[in-house]
């Protein structure tokens, strides 16, 4: 093969496969910003906690990361449910939330981090899974099990997902709280308390992303900071309360970083990934920004 | 050193409320008194934690434009700010220039930029706003580490001049006159746009953007004015950085915590008047300087977010709103 | 004590000269109990942040010190007292700590903390006071101040440029055949900067040909495309500058694309900090890195081996790096030079400590230091080490000699380059 066509196909596919590790990132994000309009910027910061308490209970346990982050979701689900409680109580019903409840998720995000820090110290820590050393190859294309596995799960994740969106009542009703709050009440269905189930679904997808994190890579109290743009790019670039549009342009943005990256050079990736996304703001039709408080 | 509060003001709209002469002399007032009685102080750690202070008086002041009157929260706050510092950097070493003019250059830069940002972001509202204003960042961040004039990643050194401007005995002590001149002005500037016809349009495109426009408010021309203004301040908040610590580099100058206390800084103090961001700026680099000297850890950086957290959950219009509401 | 203290630095040490006489009859007793005024050093220290992985185990080593010292007596007969403040890793908290320690805490000694972006800051306040200043890993942070009481632990000494890569691009020319082009890799920082200059300009010197030279920047999650780029550029050695997490990052990437390099390695800084090598194992085999210290047999001093001894215990209490031997000795040195000098002139005066400095060499930790007139090392100190032999991901193999040998400079080798570069496989 083409050493330069080799080269092309290998950043498109390792794109690829980041753009899984994003999408995993960001589909938590689709839904809570994306279709309960709560703007959570600690989403990465959640992330994070996720990554930590994977790496620390792989350390004293050695199950696989990816299992162990399964089994956090329900507690994330909780702690989720239960931030969303005071983000009504204190926000949403007062119809602060716009720059108030921005500045709460800013606050949310420094004490994780902070919190983090006084916990277990500014080191990486890192939890290895049993594969993250095996690669696989098709002719001249590589896949890391390491990228592989975790957006394979991610990929996993978002369909169930999309499934439960699309055909359980719950999940419908979640999809419809997005569009008309007042024909939920007409329906007898609480909105406040399906907002804040699928709130705790959102921070339950961040608990996953961070197994798929520490496996791809070691993880540190602000790891979630070069995640911060990116999500809300990938989620604004899908547009909003679509999954599938959200994976969609996850991958779109981890194929423009990398092939950039293979080509360019890696130090105008990130230039060149935000600047699409200003693009798309800058030109994008109206179409889903009219309906954001 | 009050003559670079002169010029500001006749660009001004014509004030429609008594008040605004007295408004911009009291402040010139408390400004000389405050160099005074830091003269009187002495100490070289009194300089440095005033000027401290009053960078972010400045710098939350100036959010509190384009976020408290209208209601577009930005993110980029660190942006702005270290784009003054770069202006400082680059000018100085073009040009030779000292501090004063540089300061004029980092007004015209961050104007320049709000203004662009303005027209980029022209109809995104709410947090689309905001996140646009984070990619600014990140895109700005970048081609500031890919310029090597301004020393790139490895960061700029701006060397103090040896010579001390009359009257000031130190450097610092020159450093915080400047910047108590630089906050009075800001606060004076703040105040007379939330008394005149442009603090009402905003006030309008804050409430009801769309009713606003029905009702005859130019709101995208008011917004690129907010945008103008707020970046051209933030800019000049972050211009005298590269003196203060005789070195810059991008980590620290597009540092999270600028981002952070733009933000909480006007939310704590109340943002509807220009007396919030002056009061929550006060208060919480006091406390955050003083943190740092004495508890020490990075249990400091915590008080930060739980002050905000508690403040917005518990006081949604900041102190201000306390004080009002139990009247 | 504090209101002593508090007089100035001349009357301190008057203090102190009357204090000193009175213990004088003891001397025995001197020995073990420091009496009088203490003398308090001061400086910034990341505790928080990004430089904190580094920043605490360096105070870790302070506090050994500070412990051996006021075990022996003291410093002129006085108790030593360590005042720091943490500056959160960022470099606008600095001049608010050093103003504050000189002018309200009135210490009588500063050092820095840890890297640039900390030390940087600190030189204004501390030219305006005509302090001593004792650096710890600044790359050139004296070279716009040319402040003359200014001193460096930092083992890359002065000519960067000239001297920094020539370990690595000599072990590469020494190679059979002699390889013929090389990659550079760096992260847009400002040390990595400095080490890829030096790099590119030792290989032209070589008749290297650079076949792929980039940078990448700090936000990059996945490394393969770099790894990828340099392997279709098909460049004999490799020459990387990276920090942490992108060291992982970019041997995973390498391990998984099934690099092969005759040689690949450089100033990755990563393994240096004892999690990364456990996590890594063998993927470190025939890795080059150039280090600071390495526990083999050739780079032992007096005292080396008793500090280690000392900082594993309290690093394992406090969850920092547990081998500590990246920064520590370095840390401890900085201290050491410290010591010596006010021992040497027998007060606290700032003009004879920075003249001694300038005069003397030290005995330390780390060897024999001398400064130059910048305050850098005259003789720089750039270890080239590669692992060798790595099994699994113990940490026992690591605390041996042999595991990670010195291959450069020759007066402290301790074996011989192996090749090729495989990453594990």
């Amino acid at each position: 093969m083409d050493p330069d066509l080799a080269l092309l196909l290998n950043g498109i596919v390792s794109g690829l496969l980041l753009g899984g590790l994003y999408a995993a990132a960001a589909a938590g994000l689709s839904i809570s910003f994306g279709m309960l309009d709560v703007v959570n910027i600690a989403h990465p910061a959640f992330m994070v906690l996720g990554a930590l308490l994977v790496a620390l209970l792989w350390g004293a346990t050695g199950i696989d990361p990816l299992i162990l982050s399964v089994l956090l979701t329900p507690a994330f689900w909780a702690l989720g449910a239960a931030i969303y409680v005071v983000y009504h109580h204190f926000f949403e019903r007062r119809g602060d939330e716009a720059i108030q409840g921005l500045a709460f998720f800013f606050g949310v995000m420094f004490i994780i981090e902070v919190g983090l820090v006084l916990a277990i110290g500014p080191e990486q820590h890192f939890a290895d899974a049993a594969y993250a050393g095996i690669t696989w190859r098709l002719g001249e294309i590589d896949l890391p099990l390491r990228m592989l596995v975790p957006a394979l799960v991610a990929f996993a994740a978002i369909g169930g997902l999309a499934l439960f969106l699309r055909r359980s009542f719950t999940g419908r009703a979640i999809a419809a709280v997005a569009q008309d709050r007042e024909a939920l009440r007409l329906l007898a269905i609480d909105p406040v308390r399906i907002k804040r189930l699928a709130f705790g679904i959102s921070i339950a997808m961040a608990a996953l992303a961070g197994g798929a994190l520490v496996v791809v890579q070691p993880v540190d109290a602000w790891s979630g900071h070069v995640f911060i743009g990116r999500v809300f790019a990938v989620v604004i670039m899908g547009g909003l309360s679509s999954l599938g549009g959200c994976v969609l342009a996850a991958l779109a943005f981890g194929v423009v970083e990398n092939v950039t990256a293979s080509f360019y050079g890696p130090s105008w990736s990130p230039a060149v990934a935000f600047g699409c996304l200003l693009l798309v703001l800058a030109i994008r039709p109206q179409g889903f920004f009219g309906r954001v408080a | 050193m009050s003559d670079t509060t002169i010029p500001a003001m006749p660009t001004l709209p014509a004030p429609r409320r008594t008040g605004h002469p007295a408004f911009w002399l009291a402040s010139a007032a408390v400004a000389l008194v405050s160099i005074l009685a830091l003269r009187g102080i002495g100490s070289e750690y009194a300089y440095f934690a005033a000027t401290f202070i009053l960078q972010y008086v400045v710098l939350a002041t100036a959010w509190n434009i384009l976020g408290g009157y209208a209601g577009y929260v930005n993110f980029g706050a660190a942006a702005f700010f270290a784009a003054g510092a770069y202006t400082t950097v680059a000018i100085g070493k073009a040009l030779g220039l000292s501090l004063l003019p540089c300061i004029g250059f980092a007004a015209l830069v961050g104007g320049v930029l709000g203004l662009g940002t303005g027209i980029l972001t022209l109809r995104l509202r709410g947090a689309y706003f905001a996140i646009a204003t984070l990619c600014l960042s990140v895109v700005l961040q970048t081609i500031v580490v890919n310029w090597d004039y301004v020393g790139g990643s490895r960061g700029a050194y701006v060397i103090r001049p040896r010579e001390v401007p009359w009257p000031f005995e130190s450097y610092s002590g020159y450093l915080c006159a400047v910047m108590v001149v630089l906050a009075a002005a800001a606060v004076a500037i703040a105040r007379s746009i939330e008394k005149s016809r442009l603090g009402l349009g905003l006030a309008a495109l804050r409430d009801d953007e769309a009713a606003a426009e029905a009702a005859g408010v130019p709101t995208l021309r008011l917004k690129l004015i907010a945008t103008t203004i707020s970046g051209a301040m933030m800019a000049v908040a972050g211009a005298p950085l590269p003196l203060l610590g005789s070195y810059v580099e991008p980590n620290s100058a597009f540092g999270l915590s600028y981002a952070v206390n733009a933000i909480a800084m006007p939310l704590i103090g109340g943002t509807g008047s220009w007396a919030g961001p002056l009061i929550g700026a006060v208060l919480l680099a006091s406390l955050q300087q003083a943190a740092t000297v004495t508890i020490s850890s990075a249990a400091n950086l915590m008080i930060v977010g739980v002050v905000l957290v508690v403040f917005v959950c518990a006081a949604p219009h900041g102190i201000i709103g306390l004080f009002r509401r139990q009247k | 004590m504090e209101g002593l203290s508090r007089r100035g630095l001349g009357r301190a040490a008057l203090a102190a000269a009357i204090t000193v006489p009175a213990t004088v009859p003891a001397t025995a007793r001197a020995q073990t109990a420091p009496s009088g005024p203490p003398i308090r050093i001061g400086y910034s220290m990341s505790l928080s942040g990004g430089l904190a992985g580094n920043g605490r185990p360096a105070l870790i080593a302070h506090r050994i010190w500070q412990e051996d010292v006021n075990a022996k007596g003291g410093l002129l007969g006085r108790p030593v007292e360590l005042v720091h403040y943490d500056d959160q890793s960022t470099g606008a908290q600095v001049p608010g700590i050093y103003t504050k320690l000189i002018d309200v805490d009135k210490v009588d000694l500063v050092i820095s903390g840890y890297a640039t972006a900390i030390i940087a800051p600190a030189m204004p306040i501390v030219m305006q006071r005509n302090m001593t200043f004792v650096s710890l890993f600044g790359t050139g942070a004296n070279n716009d101040f040319k402040y003359d009481r200014y001193f460096s632990i930092n083992p890359a000494g002065s000519k960067v440029k000239e001297t920094f890569a020539k370990g690595f691009i000599d072990l590469a020319m020494a190679m059979e055949p002699r390889p013929r082009s090389i990659a550079l890799v760096n992260l847009d920082s400002d040390f990595h900067q400095r080490t890829a200059e030096s790099a590119r300009y030792l290989a032209r010197e070589a008749g290297l040909r650079i076949v792929y030279d980039r940078a990448y920047p700090p936000s990059t999650v996945d490394f393969s495309p770099i790894i990828r780029a340099v392997q279709a550029a098909r460049p004999d050695v490799v020459f990387v500058g990276s920090y942490p997490p992108d060291t992982a990052g970019l041997l995973r990437a390498a391990s998984e694309l099934r690099v092969n390099f005759q040689m690949f390695g450089g100033p990755m800084i990563g393994p240096h900090i004892t999690a990364q090598k456990l996590q890594l194992g063998p993927i470190l085999n025939n890795l080059v890195v150039w280090d600071v210290y390495a526990p083999e047999p050739t780079l032992q001093f007096p005292g080396t081996q008793a500090l280690i001894e000392k900082y594993q215990p309290v690093a394992a209490r406090e969850g920092t790096d547990a081998l500590g031997h990246y920064v520590p000795p370095l840390a401890y040195a900085q201290m050491q030079v410290l010591e010596q000098a006010v021992k040497r002139v027998g007060r606290i005066d700032q003009a004879a400590l920075a003249a001694d400095m300038h005069a003397s060499t030290f005995e330390t930790v780390i060897g024999p230091l001398k400064f130059d007139a910048l305050g850098e090392w005259t003789e720089e100190r750039n270890l080239y080490t590669q692992y060798q032999g790595v099994q699994g991901n113990g940490i026992d193999q690591f605390r041996k000699a042999g595991t990670q040998v010195i291959l450069y400079p020759q007066r402290y080798k301790s074996g011989d380059l192996r090749k090729p570069y495989t990453a594990g496989a």
